[in-house]
């Protein structure tokens, strides 16, 4: 009969995270910037389909790095919990915080008790109708969440990316002024000083959606002409 | 929430907000519930919608009336409702029911396009709205069926399109101009001589709510306009540009030319 070897509860969640994190770190990075016009989320991702933000309710969208596989199928059921508790309750009732804390179960769960925690960071951000109240939450592999103040940067450059926004990100920024800060920053790494729109994934939660989109749907995804009249605009 | 890592996810995967919510919480469903036998106490009643096409677009009217045997029970409901940037749907029957299947059809198609990333194409709404209304045939045997109508834009063709229900589900494409409910019959009336081809978006409002007036007056479960309390029909267009809800002051000005014109024209009706 083979024994098993002893391993110390510290050594295996130890393992477990740093697995987790190597994951992670391979990825390209996601920013998530609240500014005056809403809360923008940009992501650098060549691929026009497969998506790494979405929509998950009226005023909520979510942001993730790391495998595909795994952050959306977080995201389907996010959008499956949200679309439950909006037709049970109303759809008022739906809010980031909940949906925040229902993935750090999640996560949590999955880290200590499946075979191998899932190799992936979420962002959940809520538009408020000022600017104090807006949401940021960031989820972690091991189920932690952190409440976040301004922006969130998640993937492999974090460190690098977050000095390089910290420095530049203020209340007052326009939606055009935060996708261009976002754009620089995410090229912290690159030889060239900003992203093209091509290569980033972008979308808004726009703050005042009811009058300016005609709809409580706060959502919206930006194509990369979008971007570029944008950018161009008011440069 | 489902835990995505257990079970076999392809066992999860459904781009059905109706489908998550029979597997996990069935009691939400509006016709879920097995009824015992005998026979439902009255319960307010849906009344008239009509639905014309127009040039470029579809539009979908109801009058404000809610009636429970021979008293009214709503003078102020709404039953033409938004079912997403491109269609809309009007109810008729028990209002109970209908409104909560409104509810759950808006966040099918919510849902769906969520997941999914991609709207319904218009004939994928109708059918999804079939099934829905299949799905209350056991409501409906106990007496409370709902019987809506369906219109949107279909994006491909470029044309604004409308759908009829039967009870069963049945769900069949209408030309020109229906209309469901109580009044329908009436309404249908008007409809037939007022319609024409290529109306203009002003033209097909007017017609809508002269035919909600013609179905009002002659069957007492329709509502008609009322000037006293400020009610008006609830109308919307859909088109190229997604629908829109007509503003109460159009409908205001449009009840009083033709409460005007029928007065002036001194006939009886």
């Amino acid at each position: 009969m083979t024994q098993q070897f002893y391993v110390s509860p510290e050594q295996l969640m130890k393992d477990r995270a740093d697995f987790a994190r190597k994951g992670i770190a391979r990825g390209r990075s996601v920013v998530v910037m609240s500014c005056a016009e809403g809360i923008a989320l940009i992501a650098e991702n060549p691929s026009p389909s497969l998506h790494k933000i979405g929509e998950i309710y009226d005023k909520i969208a979510f942001a993730a790095v790391g495998k595909y596989n795994e952050f959306e199928s977080l995201r389907q059921a996010g959008v499956r919990y949200a679309d439950v508790r909006g037709y049970s309750y109303d759809r008022e009732d739906v809010t980031a915080r909940g949906l925040a804390s229902v993935y750090a179960q999640s996560l949590g769960a999955v880290f200590t008790a499946e075979q191998k925690p899932f190799e992936v960071e979420l962002a959940v951000a809520e538009v408020g109708l000022t600017q104090q109240q807006d949401h940021l939450y960031r989820l972690t592999f091991d189920g932690s969440i952190a409440d976040e103040n301004g922006f969130v940067v998640m993937g492999g450059l974090a460190d690098q990316i977050t000095d390089a926004v910290r420095s530049a990100w203020e209340p007052e920024l326009s939606l055009a002024g935060a996708m261009r800060l976002a754009l620089r920053s995410l090229a912290t790494d690159k030889e060239a000083e900003a992203l093209a729109a091509t290569a980033v994934e972008t979308a808004v939660l726009y703050r005042s959606s009811e009058s300016h989109l005609g709809s409580r749907r706060a959502f919206r995804r930006l194509l990369p002409e979008d971007m570029n009249r944008l950018l161009t605009e008011e440069a | 929430m489902q835990d995505p890592s257990t079970g076999p996810l392809a066992a999860q995967a459904t781009s059905s907000f109706t489908e998550h919510l029979q597997r996990s919480r069935p009691e939400l469903l509006p016709f879920s519930q097995s009824l015992p036998a005998g026979t439902v106490p009255a319960s307010p009643h849906a009344t008239t919608i009509v639905a014309l096409t127009y040039a470029g677009g579809v539009l979908m009217a109801g009058d404000r009336r809610a009636t429970m045997g021979n008293v009214i029970a709503s003078r102020h409901i709404e039953k033409v409702f938004p079912a997403d940037e491109f269609s809309v749907l009007g109810i008729a029957g028990t209002a109970g029911l209908a409104i909560d299947i409104t509810r759950l059809f808006q966040v099918e198609l919510e849902h769906y396009e969520k997941i999914e990333g991609t709207l319904l194409s218009l004939v994928g709404k109708a059918n999804r709205l079939g099934a829905m209304i299949r799905g209350n045939l056991p409501m409906a045997m106990q007496g409370m069926a709902v019987v809506p109508l369906f219109a949107g834009f279909d994006n491909v063709s470029g044309i604004g399109r409308l759908f009829s229900y039967d009870v069963t589900g049945g769900r069949y494409e209408e030309q020109e101009h229906h209309s469901v409910g109580s009044g329908s019959v009436f309404a249908r009336g008007a409809l037939k001589k007022l319609w024409k081809p290529n109306l203009s978006e002003d033209d097909a409002v007017a017609v809508a709510v002269e035919a909600l007036y013609d179905a009002a007056d002659d069957d007492s479960a329709t509502g008609g306009p009322d000037p006293v309390r400020q009610l008006w029909p609830v109308i919307y267009t859909v088109n190229r540009a997604g629908n829109r809800r007509v503003p109460d002051r159009e409908l205001a000005a449009i009840s009083g030319a033709i409460v005007e014109s029928r007065a002036v024209a001194g006939r009886e009706a």
